[in-house]
C-alpha cells in the first residue's frame, strides 16, 4: 500500500511539473531534520521529492547520499557532496559548483542506514534507466526484471520516451508491460497489459502471471469475507479432507486444537495418582480408547482443559465454509489472468511433447549406437558377445587415452575414431579366433565365455584407469544447444549422436547389401557349409564380421564417452538395454533394430515424463514392459520369415 | 524297486558323509563349542558358502539339468534374504522402541510401538510410514512363508510367461537377466519400502536373543546350513534319479523331440524353475542373517553370472560339481580378495590380488568354459575310470555327433 501511495505521489509530481521545480539545495535545505536523522517510514516523501526535482544535480546529490558521501557542515547547516583528502574534507555544492575545502570536524558525514539506502537506490533507478551508457541502462533493467517492484514502474514509464537504443527500448516495453499487469493501480490498464502479450511463452511472463492467480484456503461462517476475490468453492469430504479443513479453522482461531496422541499423553502422566488416572489403571492404558476415556474422565473433572473430540470436529468443519479465494483483490485481473496462463500452458504442453520427443529421438539414437554393433555379432553371427560392453568402453578410453597426447579436441576426436575402431576390431578379431571360434555350436556356453572376458576386461580397466570416471571432452563446436525456444532446445552433441547413427545404418545397409563381403556374410550365416562350396572361407568372413561388430562398438564408445563419464562400468550400463533392443526389434534385420531402439527410447522417455523424479523406476518399468512385449512378438517387432529365421 | 534310491546314487551317501564329517569337524574347532581355532567370522564364512552350495545345487538343476541358463537365480536368493530380513529388522526394532517408549510413564499403545518402529526403519529414508507390503513383517511365521511363497510366485509369473511364449537358449538368459536387473533397479529406489540402497541391516542379530553371543548363533547358523544343504541335496539327487530328471534332461538335449513325444515341456520347465527358485530363497534366507546386512547390490545381474561361473566351474550335470564350485571359488574369492593373499612383486610392478583376482576369474572362466566342460567334476571321472570315448580328429559328417576321423580309424 505505501509503495502505491509513494508512486501516486511521484505519478501526481511528474504530472505537475511546474509544482514540483524546485532546486535540489532547497529541498534539502527544506528537510534537514528529516535527511540529518533518515528513517525509512518517513524518509520516502523527501527522496522522491529529490528524484522529481527536474534539477540536473538530483542524481549526483542522490548518489552521493547512498555512497554516504553527503555532508552537513556544522556551521551554516548547508549540505556538501565531499570527498576524503589527507588533512579533512573537498566540498562540492549541491549544484556542482566547487566549494572549496573544510577541516575534518566542520563536517557531519551523513550515514543512512541499509532501509533508507534502498529508498534511495530505487529513486535512482530512474536516472539509470536514462543513463547515457547503453550497458548501465541494460543492468538497470535486468536488475528491475530479475526482482520487480511496484516503485520502478513510473521511473521505467518516464525513462520509455527517451531510449533510443531499438533493442533496449523494446526491452523496456516489455518489462514496462509486465509491471503494469502487476502493479498498475487502473484495472483496465492491468488487463490490457495481460491481453498484449497472448499466449507468449517467455518465462518471465509466466513468472508475473503466476503470483496474479496464487490463492489461499479460508474458513468462514456465513458470507464470504467482503473484499475477497474467490476462486472457487471447497466442499470438505471432496476437495478438501475433513482434517485439512479442520486446520484451517484452527489456523483462522475458529476453533480449539485437536488433542494430538503425545499431549495427551503428557496431560495422562502429569495427572496420574496411586496408579491410575481419571478411574483407569495404569497398565490398562495401553490402548488409545483406554486414554481417551481417561482423557475425558479428566475433561470432566476440570482438570485438563477441552480438546476437540472427532463429533465436535465434524460439527465445526460441518458449521463452516471453505473456500480458495485470490491473493489478488481484483476479480477481472485474476480472470484474464487465469485465461492467460491456461493459453500458455496449453502451449506449453505443446512445445513440451515437442521437446520430449526430441528426447525420446536422441536417447533413441544412442541405444541404437550401441547396440547397431551387437546387430552384426548378434544378429546376424547370432553369436551372444557380452563383452560387447567392455567393447564400448575400450573405445571410450581410446578417446581419452588420444586426448592425453593431442591437445586439440576436434583433432583428437577425429584421430580418435578410426584409432577405437582399429583398437576394438583388434580386440574382437582376437576374441573370435582365440575364445568363440570353438563355441559355435554351444551358444549357452559363448555367453559364459564372453561374460568371464568382459569381467576380465572390466577390471583390468578398473585397474589400469582407476574408479573415477575420466572426462572425454567434446570439441567447443559442439558445446551449447540448438535453442527452438524456452521449451523446447536440444544439444549439439545428441544431435551428433544422431547424425553419427544415421550415417551407422547407411553404413550398415551399404555393407550388407551392396558388398561382396556383405554377399559373403549373410551366405555363411545362412549356411555355412553350402558357404563353404561356393569358395568362401567362413573362418575368415565369421573373423572379419565379428571384428566389425566389435570396432563399431569402439567407435560407438568414443560417442557414448563424449556425454557420460568414461569409467569401466559404462559398457556394463548399456549392455542389457542393448541386447534388449536387438531382441526387441527382431534378430537379424537391421531395421528391426531401429525400430527397437525406437520403441525403448520413446517408452522410457514417456515414463520418465510420467514419473519425472525417477528415472530408476522408468527403467525398472520399461525392462518390465519389454518382457510384457515380448510375451506378444516373441521374434520382435520385424521378424524374420522363411529359412533365414532358423530354428 | 530292486535296488534303493542310495544304492542307485552312492554320491549321495558320500555327500552326505563328507559333509556330517565336516560340520562335526567345524563343531569341535569352533570357539563356541570346541576348542576355539576357528573364529566366529570364519564359521560364518563357512555356513555362507554352504548357502552358496545350496543355491549352486539349484542352478546346477535348472542348467546343468534342465539347460535352461536362468541369470535370474542370485534375485530369488536376494529376494529370500529380503524377506526373512523385514522380520528380523521389524522385530528386533520392536524391542529397542518398546524399551524406548516404557521410559515415557505409560505403558505403550499398539500404534505408538506401530509409529516408533516404522521411524526408526524407515527414517533413514525420510519416510515414517509402513509400505504395504511389510504388512506381515511382525510374524515370523508369515514372513517364513513368504520366503518360499514371495520368490516362488515371481518365478511361476515369470516362468509361465516366458516359456508359453517359447523364449528359449540365450533369449531366455537375457530375458531373466533383465528381470534381475529389473528388480535390483527397483530396490535401489528410496521409495521401494525396502530402504533403497541402505537395505536392511543389523541382520546378525536375533530378537529376544541378546544375551546369546555370535559364537553361538553363528554355530547354529552353520548347522542350518548344513542340515539345509543336505537335505537339498538329498532332494534334488531324488528328483533328477527319477523320471522326472530323466524327461528334464531330455528338454534339454532336444526340446522339440520330447514335445513330440507327448510330453508336456512348458510344464516340466516350469516346475524346475520354480522349485529352483524356491531353494534359491531359502538359501538366501538362511545366508543374510549369517551376512547381517543385504542390500540391493545383491541382486545385481552379476552376481546370478557369478552363480553360473561357480557350477560351471564345478562341473554341471551332476550336484557334487556344483557344491564344489561353489565352495571352492566362493573360498578363494573370499581369500583373495580379503587381502589375505600375498602380493606379488615383478619390480616394475607389483600384482595386488585384491586388483587382478577377478582378472583371472574370468579368464580362467573361460579356459574352463573351453578346455574343461566338465569343470572339476571332471577329475572324479577320470578317477573312476570314466572317461568320454576320445573322438578327437576332424569331422567326417556336417553334422553333429558324425563319425570323426581318429575314431573310425580304429
Amino acid at each position: 500500500m505505501r509503495a502505491l501511495l509513494l508512486s501516486l505521489a511521484a505519478l501526481l509530481s511528474l504530472a505537475f511539473p511546474a509544482l514540483a521545480q524546485q532546486s535540489v539545495a532547497d529541498i534539502l535545505a527544506a528537510n534537514r531534520d528529516q535527511i540529518e536523522k533518515p528513517s525509512r517510514q518517513t524518509i520516502g516523501p523527501v527522496i522522491d521529492q529529490l528524484a522529481a526535482s527536474g534539477d540536473p544535480a538530483a542524481a549526483a546529490v542522490l548518489t552521493a547520499w547512498e555512497a554516504k558521501q553527503l555532508g552537513l557542515r556544522d556551521s551554516d547547516g548547508a549540505f556538501f557532496i565531499i570527498e576524503k583528502t589527507d588533512d579533512g574534507w573537498l566540498l562540492t555544492a549541491p549544484d556542482g559548483s566547487a566549494a572549496g575545502t573544510a577541516p575534518k570536524g566542520d563536517i557531519k558525514e551523513l550515514k543512512p542506514n541499509a532501509g533508507v539506502r534502498g529508498l534511495i537506490a530505487t529513486a535512482l533507478v530512474q536516472f539509470t534507466l536514462s543513463d547515457p551508457d547503453p550497458a548501465k541502462r541494460l543492468a538497470a533493467l535486468e536488475s528491475i526484471a530479475k526482482d520487480p517492484k511496484a516503485d520502478a514502474l513510473v521511473p521505467l514509464r518516464a525513462a520509455l520516451d527517451t531510449e533510443t537504443d531499438p533493442v533496449l527500448k523494446t526491452q523496456k516495453q516489455r518489462l514496462e508491460r509486465l509491471l503494469t499487469l502487476r502493479f498498475d493501480p487502473d484495472s483496465a490498464a492491468r488487463v490490457a497489459a495481460i491481453e498484449s502479450f497472448g499466449a507468449e511463452l517467455g518465462l518471465d511472463l509466466r513468472a508475473a502471471l503466476n503470483p496474479l492467480v496464487a490463492t489461499t484456503r479460508i474458513a468462514y461462517a456465513g458470507d464470504l469475507p467482503a473484499g475477497s476475490n474467490l476462486a472457487r468453492t471447497l466442499t470438505p469430504g471432496s476437495d478438501l479432507t475433513e482434517v485439512e479443513a479442520y486446520d484451517l479453522l484452527v489456523a483462522a482461531n475458529m476453533a480449539p486444537a485437536r488433542l494430538t496422541v503425545e499431549e495427551a499423553r503428557k496431560a495422562l502422566v502429569a495427572n496420574l495418582k496411586d496408579g491410575m488416572v481419571g478411574g483407569v489403571a495404569l497398565a490398562d492404558l495401553n490402548t488409545q480408547a483406554a486414554r481417551d476415556t481417561a482423557y475425558t474422565a479428566l475433561e470432566t473433572a476440570g482438570i485438563v482443559p477441552a480438546a476437540a473430540t472427532d463429533a465436535e470436529v465434524t460439527a465445526a468443519v460441518a458449521a463452516h465454509r471453505f473456500a480458495e479465494v485470490y491473493a489478488e483483490p481484483d476479480p477481472a485481473v485474476t480472470s484474464a489472468a487465469a485465461a492467460a496462463l491456461s493459453g500458455i500452458t496449453i502451449k506449453v504442453g505443446t512445445m513440451q511433447a515437442a521437446d520430449l520427443a526430441l528426447d525420446a529421438i536422441s536417447l533413441a539414437s544412442i541405444y541404437f549406437l550401441a547396440a547397431i554393433g551387437l546387430a552384426i555379432t548378434f544378429g546376424v553371427m547370432r553369436v551372444i558377445n557380452m563383452a560387447h560392453g567392455e567393447f564400448i568402453m575400450l573405445g571410450a578410453y581410446t578417446g581419452y587415452v588420444v586426448q592425453q597426447f593431442i591437445p586439440n579436441h576436434t583433432v583428437s576426436i577425429l584421430v580418435a575414431l578410426p584409432l577405437a575402431f582399429a583398437v576394438t576390431f583388434a580386440a574382437g578379431v582376437a576374441m573370435e579366433r582365440l575364445v568363440i571360434r570353438h563355441l559355435y555350436k554351444r551358444p549357452l556356453e559363448t555367453l559364459l565365455a564372453t561374460f568371464g572376458i568382459s569381467i576380465a576386461l572390466q577390471q583390468i580397466a578398473k585397474n589400469v584407469f582407476g574408479t573415477q570416471a575420466r572426462p572425454l571432452t567434446a570439441p567447443s563446436w559442439l558445446d551449447g544447444a540448438l535453442t527452438f525456444n524456452d521449451v523446447v532446445s536440444i544439444s549439439y552433441i545428441r544431435i551428433a549422436i544422431f547424425v553419427l547413427a544415421l550415417v551407422f545404418l547407411l553404413f550398415f545397409l551399404w555393407l550388407m547389401k551392396r558388398t561382396r563381403l556383405g554377399l559373403e556374410v549373410r551366405a555363411v550365416t545362412q549356411n555355412p557349409s553350402m558357404a563353404a562350396s561356393m569358395g568362401i572361407n567362413p573362418d575368415r568372413i565369421n573373423m572379419l564380421t565379428f571384428g566389425l561388430g566389435s570396432g563399431i562398438a569402439g567407435i560407438a564408445g568414443v560417442a557414448i564417452g563424449l556425454f557420460a563419464k568414461v569409467t569401466s562400468e559404462l559398457g556394463s550400463d548399456y549392455i542389457v538395454q542393448s541386447f534388449m533392443t536387438v531382441v526387441v526389434g527382431g534378430v537379424g534385420n537391421i531395421w528391426g533394430t531401429l525400430a527397437g531402439a525406437f520403441l525403448i527410447g520413446t517408452f522410457q522417455k514417456g515414463i520418465e515424463w510420467l514419473n519425472p523424479s525417477n528415472t530408476l523406476a522408468a527403467q525398472t518399468y520399461m525392462i518390465l514392459l519389454i518382457i510384457l512385449f515380448i510375451q506378444f512378438r516373441p521374434r520382435g517387432i520385424i521378424a524374420l520369415k522363411g529359412r533365414a529365421a532358423g530354428d | 524297486m530292486s535296488r534303493t534310491f542310495f544304492a542307485k546314487n552312492p554320491s549321495v551317501l558320500w555327500f552326505l558323509l563328507i559333509l556330517a564329517l565336516f560340520t562335526l569337524a567345524v563343531t569341535v574347532l569352533s570357539e563356541a563349542y570346541g576348542v576355539a581355532f576357528i573364529s566366529t567370522s570364519f564359521v560364518k564364512t563357512l555356513g555362507k558358502t554352504l548357502c552358496l552350495a545350496l543355491v549352486a545345487l539349484a542352478m546346477d538343476l535348472i542348467w546343468g539339468y534342465a539347460g535352461i541358463l536362468s541369470l535370474g537365480h542370485m534375485a530369488f536368493f536376494a529376494l529370500g534374504g529380503y524377506m526373512i530380513g523385514m522380520w528380523l529388522m521389524y522385530a528386533r526394532t520392536e524391542e529397542i522402541v518398546v524399551a524406548a517408549l516404557a521410559q515415557g510413564g505409560l505403558p505403550a499403545t499398539a500404534e505408538e510401538i506401530r509409529q516408533g518402529v516404522a521411524t526408526q526403519i524407515f527414517g533413514v529414508v525420510g519416510a515414517s510410514d509402513f509400505p504395504l507390503i511389510w504388512v506381515f513383517a511382525h510374524s515370523f511365521w508369515a514372513q517364513i512363508a513368504l520366503v518360499v511363497l514371495g520368490p516362488g510366485i515371481l518365478a511361476l509369473v515369470f516362468g509361465w510367461l516366458a516359456f508359453r511364449s517359447r523364449v528359449t537358449g540365450v533369449y531366455l538368459s537375457i530375458l531373466s537377466q533383465a528381470m534381475t536387473l529389473a528388480l535390483a533397479l527397483y530396490l535401489f529406489q528410496n521409495d521401494s519400502g525396502l530402504r533403497g540402497n541402505n537395505g536392511l541391516s543389523g541382520l546378525q542379530n536375533l530378537p529376544g536373543l541378546d544375551a546369546v553371543s555370535q559364537d553361538d548363533v553363528s554355530m547354529w547358523f552353520f548347522w542350518a546350513s548344513a542340515l539345509a544343504l543336505g537335505i537339498g541335496y538329498v532332494l534334488l539327487a531324488w528328483v533328477v534319479s527319477g523320471k522326472f530328471g530323466s524327461v528334464i534332461r531330455a528338454i534339454r538335449d532336444d526340446e522339440q523331440r520330447v514335445r513330440f513325444l507327448g510330453y508336456s515341456v512348458e510344464g516340466y520347465k516350469l516346475f524346475a524353475f520354480t522349485l529352483t527358485a524356491v531353494i534359491a530363497a531359502i538359501a538366501g534366507a538362511l545366508y543374510y542373517p549369517q551376512a547381517g546386512i543385504i542390500n540391493p547390490a545383491e541382486l545385481a545381474p552379476i552376481a546370478s553370472i557369478y552363480l553360473a561361473v561357480w557350477v560351471a566351474i564345478g562341473g554341471r550335470g551332476r550336484l557334487y560339481g556344483a557344491v564344489i564350485g561353489a565352495a571352492f571359488v566362493s573360498l578363494l574369492s573370499s581369500w583373495f580378495t580379503g587381502g589375505r593373499a600375498p602380493s606379488i612383486p615383478l619390480g616394475f610392478y607389483t600384482i595386488d590380488w585384491v586388483d587382478w583376482w577377478l582378472v583371472i576369474l574370468g579368464l580362467s572362466f573361460v579356459a574352463v568354459t573351453l578346455f574343461a566342460p566338465k569343470g572339476i567334476g571332471g577329475l572324479f571321472d577320470l578317477w573312476q575310470g570314466l572317461r568320454s570315448p576320445n573322438r578327437r580328429g576332424a569331422p567326417l559328417g556336417p553334422d553333429d555327433g558324425a563319425l570323426m576321423e581318429k575314431e573310425a580309424k580304429e
